[in-house]
C-alpha cells in the first residue's frame, strides 16, 4: 500500500469539500440549526433560576378527553411539579373563570372539544382547529407566566410532533416500509410519543430553574445533538461517495489511475477522503455544541472512539452507495433519501420503540441507532465499557461494507465510464 | 537506438465493436508522432491502452522497455497524460491543482515548488495560478491541462487532441509549444483530427480510421501515395467567415473537398491552377475578402481522402 499517495488523494478530498459552500451549510450548519431550534423550542435557554414558586393553584377543564388532553394534565400532575402546582380539574368553565376573578386561583385552562383530533389527524380544509383557553389573573404575573410557559413549551411540542410525524409517516409511506392503513396509526403514535417526550422535558425544565446549581437531570439537547451530527453524517458520506462518481464522470478518477499507483490505493484515497471528512465533521459539531450550549458529551476518549467507529460505519455506507449506482445524480438522491430514513430509524427525531416490529430490526443496519444510542449512554455518564457493543457493531458494519463495495467496484472496474 | 514506445497488434474489443483492431507502430525518441482520424476512430481508446488505464483485448505495448499489460506502474512513471476532455478539480486553483497531480507524480517540496514555477511560465499562467479553475477560460483550462501533463517531465507524453474547441491563439500557443517539448527532447504522442496539426507538428504520422490503421510512415511518404491532387490554401481577411464560401465553392468542377479552419479555407482539387480564378471570382462574387493563397503539394486530409473515400471532418 502507498500510504503517502492514499493521503494525498484523502485531503484533497477534505480540501474540496471544505470548499463547497452548499455542502457545508449541511454539513456543519444544519445540524447546529435544527439541534439549536429543537432547544430554544424545549426551553433549554430559558437560563438562570426563578423566584421560588409553591403550589400554584390553578383550575383546568378537560371537554376534550383525547390523548393530548390526557398529556398534558399529566404533566400538570406530574411528580417533579407537585411541589410548585396545585391543579384542580373541575368540569365547569364557568366556575374556573369566576375562580380567577375572585383571585382564588393563578389561571384558568380549557381544553376545548376536538383538540387532540385536530393535532393528530387531517383537518377539512377551512376549519378552525380549536384551541386550548388560557385565562390568567393578572394580579399574580409570576404564577400565570410559569403557568403559561409549561402550556407553550407542551403546544411546541406538540407541533413539533405533529410536523415531525407528517415526515415521519411520508417518508416511511414512500419507502415502503408501512402500508397506507397503518399510515393513521403511526402518524398519531409518533405525535403522542413526541408530545408526551415534551412533558418530560417540561417537567426536566421548571426542577432545573428551580435547582440552578445542579446538573440537568435530562437534557433534550443531549438527545437531539448526537441523533442530528448522525443524520448530517449521512449527508457527508454520501457526498464522499458522489465525488468518486464525479471524478469518473470528469475523468480526475482516470487521471489519477494513470499516474504511477495502484487502481486498490486510488479507491483506498477515496475511502479515506470520506472518513477523514465524517471524523472532521462529527468533530467540529461535537466540539461546536460542548463550546456553545454547554453540552457533556462524556468521558473524552470514549467519545473519540466512538466518532471513529461512527464514521467507519457511515463511510461504509458511503462507499456501498457509490458501489451501487451509476451516477452522481443518483447518489445525491438516493443520499438526502437516506439520510432522512436512517435518521428517523435511528431515532433521531423520536424513540422507535412505537413502529412495527420488523421496522424496528431494520434500523440496527443504520450507524445512526448504534451511535445515538452510544452518545445517550457517555452524555448519561456512560464508560467505554458500555458502548462496546456499540463500537463493535459499528466497525463490522463498515467493514463489510468497504468489503462489498470494493469487489463490486473492482468487478466493475475503476474509472470504467 | 531502440524506440521508446512499440505498439504490437493491439485491439481493443467493446461487445461487438472493435474500437481499436490490430493496431502496430513505433514511435523514435525525442520525435512527434501523430494518430491522425476522425472522431470515433480509435484515438482514445489506444491511447487509453498505451497509458494503462484500460488493458488490451489483445496484443501488448512497450514503452521504455517495459509492457503496458504486466509492468503497469513502472510504464506510468515513464508516461505524462494530457486527456482529450479538461481533467481538473473546478474548486481547486490551477497551483493547487498542479501541486496535487505533482504530489501524485512523486514530487514534493522544494523541487516540487520549482517545476510548478516552470510549467507555469511554460502555458503562461503564472499570473492567475492562484484563481480556481472555474473562473477560467476553455483555452487556459485546456492550457493547465496540458500543464499537469509535463510535471514529472515524462519521457514519453500522450496528448490526446489538446486543441478541440479552444480560439485560434490559444491553438497557435498550444502548437508552438508541444514543438518546444520535442525540441527540448521529450518524445510526443499526439492525436487529432485537424490534418493541418498533424502536418505542422508530425515527424511520422499514423493514420487511422475504424479502428485500423490505415497508413503510417512520414508525411512524405504517405503524400506519395497519393496521385494527383493539389490543396488550395485562402486566407481569409480577418473577421471573414469562411463557411459563407463553403457551399459556392463545393460546386466548381474540379473541386473534391473543401474544408473550413478558422479563417482559412483549404480545397482539394484535381489542379490548383485550373480552379484558381474560378475561386477567387466566386469569393469575389460573395464579398469575401482572400487576404492570401497557398499552393500546397498533396496533403494528409488528400491521402485521408484518396485511402477512404471520405473527408477527415464531414
Ligand atoms: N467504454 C466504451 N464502451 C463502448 N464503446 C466504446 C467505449 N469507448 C469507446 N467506444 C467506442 O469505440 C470507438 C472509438 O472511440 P474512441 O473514443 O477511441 O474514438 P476517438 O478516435 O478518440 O474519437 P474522438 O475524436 O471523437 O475523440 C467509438 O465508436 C466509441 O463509441
Ligand atoms: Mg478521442
Amino acid at each position: 500500500m502507498d500510504f503517502k499517495r492514499l493521503f494525498i488523494i484523502a485531503f484533497k478530498d477534505l480540501r474540496l469539500i471544505f470548499r463547497d459552500r452548499s455542502a457545508l451549510v449541511l454539513m456543519l450548519l444544519a445540524p447546529f440549526v435544527l439541534t439549536l431550534g429543537m432547544g430554544a423550542l424545549t426551553g433549554r435557554f430559558s437560563g438562570a433560576g426563578t423566584s421560588t414558586f409553591e403550589d400554584i393553584p390553578f383550575q383546568v377543564v378537560n371537554q376534550d378527553q383525547g390523548e393530548l388532553a390526557a398529556a398534558l394534565i399529566q404533566v400538570f400532575e406530574s411528580e417533579d411539579l407537585a411541589a410548585l402546582l396545585a391543579p384542580e380539574i373541575i368540569t365547569d368553565p364557568v366556575a374556573g373563570r369566576q375562580a380567577v376573578d375572585s383571585d382564588k386561583s393563578a389561571a384558568f385552562i380549557l381544553i376545548p372539544a376536538g383538540f387532540s383530533a385536530s393535532v393528530l389527524s387531517p383537518q377539512a380544509p377551512n376549519s378552525v382547529p380549536p384551541q386550548i383557553e388560557f385565562y390568567e389573573n393578572p394580579t399574580r404575573p409570576n404564577s400565570a407566566g410559569l403557568l403559561r410557559s409549561i402550556l407553550d413549551q407542551f403546544l411546541a411540542q406538540v407541533e413539533i410532533g405533529r410536523v415531525s410525524a407528517q415526515v415521519v409517516v411520508t417518508q416511511l409511506l414512500q419507502h415502503g416500509l408501512i402500508a397506507p392503513a397503518q399510515a393513521a396509526e403511526i402518524g398519531k403514535k409518533v405525535g403522542v410519543n413526541l408530545a408526551t417526550r415534551g412533558a418530560a422535558d417540561v417537567s426536566a425544565q421548571i426542577e432545573v430553574n428551580q435547582e440552578v446549581n445542579e446538573a440537568p437531570k435530562f437534557d433534550i439537547l443531549a438527545y437531539m445533538a448526537p441523533g442530528m451530527a448522525m443524520m448530517f453524517l449521512m449527508f457527508t458520506v454520501t457526498y464522499g461517495a458522489r465525488s468518486l462518481l464525479v471524478e469518473n464522470r470528469d475523468g480526475t478518477l482516470q487521471r489519477m489511475l494513470v499516474a504511477p499507483t495502484s487502481a486498490a490505493n486510488v479507491l483506498g484515497g477515496k475511502f479515506a477522503g470520506i472518513f477523514l471528512t465524517a471524523v472532521a465533521q462529527l468533530l467540529i459539531l461535537i466540539g461546536g455544541t460542548s463550546l456553545l450550549f454547554r453540552l457533556q458529551w462524556g468521558d473524552p476518549l470514549a467519545v473519540w472512539l466512538l466518532i471513529l467507529a461512527a464514521a467507519v460505519g457511515a463511510t461504509g455506507w458511503g462507499v456501498f452507495f457509490a458501489a451501487l449506482l451509476k451516477t452522481p445524480g443518483q447518489v445525491a438522491a438516493t443520499g438526502s433519501a437516506v439520510m432522512l430514513l436512517f435518521g428517523l430509524l435511528g431515532g433521531s427525531f423520536f424513540d422507535i420503540s412505537i413502529l412495527p416490529g420488523p421496522i424496528q430490526v431494520f434500523n440496527k443496519i443504520t450507524p445512526n441507532a448504534w451511535a445515538n444510542a452510544g452518545f445517550s449512554t457517555l452524555s448519561a455518564g456512560g464508560g467505554l465499557r458500555d458502548i462496546q457493543p456499540n463500537i463493535l457493531a459499528l466497525l463490522v458494519m463498515g467493514l463489510v461494507l468497504f468489503g462489498v463495495a470494493s469487489v463490486w467496484i473492482s468487478r466493475r472496474g475503476l474509472g470504467r465510464k | 537506438m531502440a524506440p521508446i514506445l512499440e505498439a504490437r497488434h493491439l485491439v481493443k474489443q467493446f461487445g461487438d465493436l472493435k474500437a481499436v483492431n490490430d493496431v502496430s507502430f513505433e514511435v523514435e525518441q525525442g520525435t512527434i508522432f501523430s494518430l491522425l482520424g476522425p472522431n470515433g476512430a480509435g484515438k482514445t481508446t489506444t491511447i487509453s491502452m498505451l497509458s494503462t488505464l484500460i488493458k488490451p483485448t489483445s496484443g501488448d505495448a512497450l514503452i521504455d522497455g517495459f509492457s503496458i499489460t504486466r509492468q503497469s506502474v513502472e510504464v506510468r512513471r515513464a508516461i505524462g497524460v494530457v486527456p482529450q476532455e479538461i481533467a481538473l478539480y473546478e474548486d481547486l486553483t490551477a497551483m493547487e491543482n498542479l501541486v496535487f497531480w505533482g504530489q501524485m507524480y512523486g514530487l514534493s517540496g522544494q523541487a516540487l515548488r520549482a517545476r510548478i514555477g516552470e510549467v507555469l511560465d511554460q502555458i503562461d499562467l503564472r499570473d492567475r495560478a492562484r484563481e480556481r479553475i472555474k473562473t477560467y477560460s476553455g483555452g487556459m483550462k485546456r492550457r493547465v491541462n496540458i500543464g499537469v501533463g509535463l510535471l514529472h517531465k515524462p519521457r514519453l507524453l500522450f496528448m490526446d487532441e489538446p486543441t478541440v474547441g479552444i480560439d485560434p491563439q490559444s491553438r497557435r500557443a498550444i502548437l508552438d509549444s508541444v514543438k518546444t517539448l520535442r525540441d527540448g527532447g521529450m518524445t510526443i504522442l499526439y492525436t487529432t483530427h485537424y490534418m493541418e496539426e498533424a502536418e505542422e507538428l508530425s515527424d511520422r504520422v499514423g493514420i487511422i480510421d475504424h479502428g485500423q490503421l490505415i497508413a503510417l510512415g512520414t508525411q512524405a511518404e504517405l503524400t506519395a501515395r497519393v496521385g494527383e491532387t493539389d490543396t488550395l490554401i485562402l486566407h481569409l481577411g480577418e473577421n471573414e467567415d469562411p463557411h459563407h464560401l463553403v457551399e459556392a465553392l463545393a460546386t466548381i468542377p474540379g473541386v473534391l473537398k473543401v474544408n473550413p479552419l478558422d479563417s482559412q479555407v483549404s480545397i482539394i482539387a484535381t489542379s490548383a491552377e485550373e480552379i484558381l480564378a474560378l475561386v477567387v471570382g466566386k469569393a469575389n462574387e460573395l464579398g469575401t475578402r482572400i487576404h492570401s493563397v497557398d499552393m500546397r503539394e498533396p496533403n494528409l486530409e488528400a491521402v485521408f481522402l484518396h485511402l477512404t473515400g471520405r473527408a477527415l471532418r464531414d
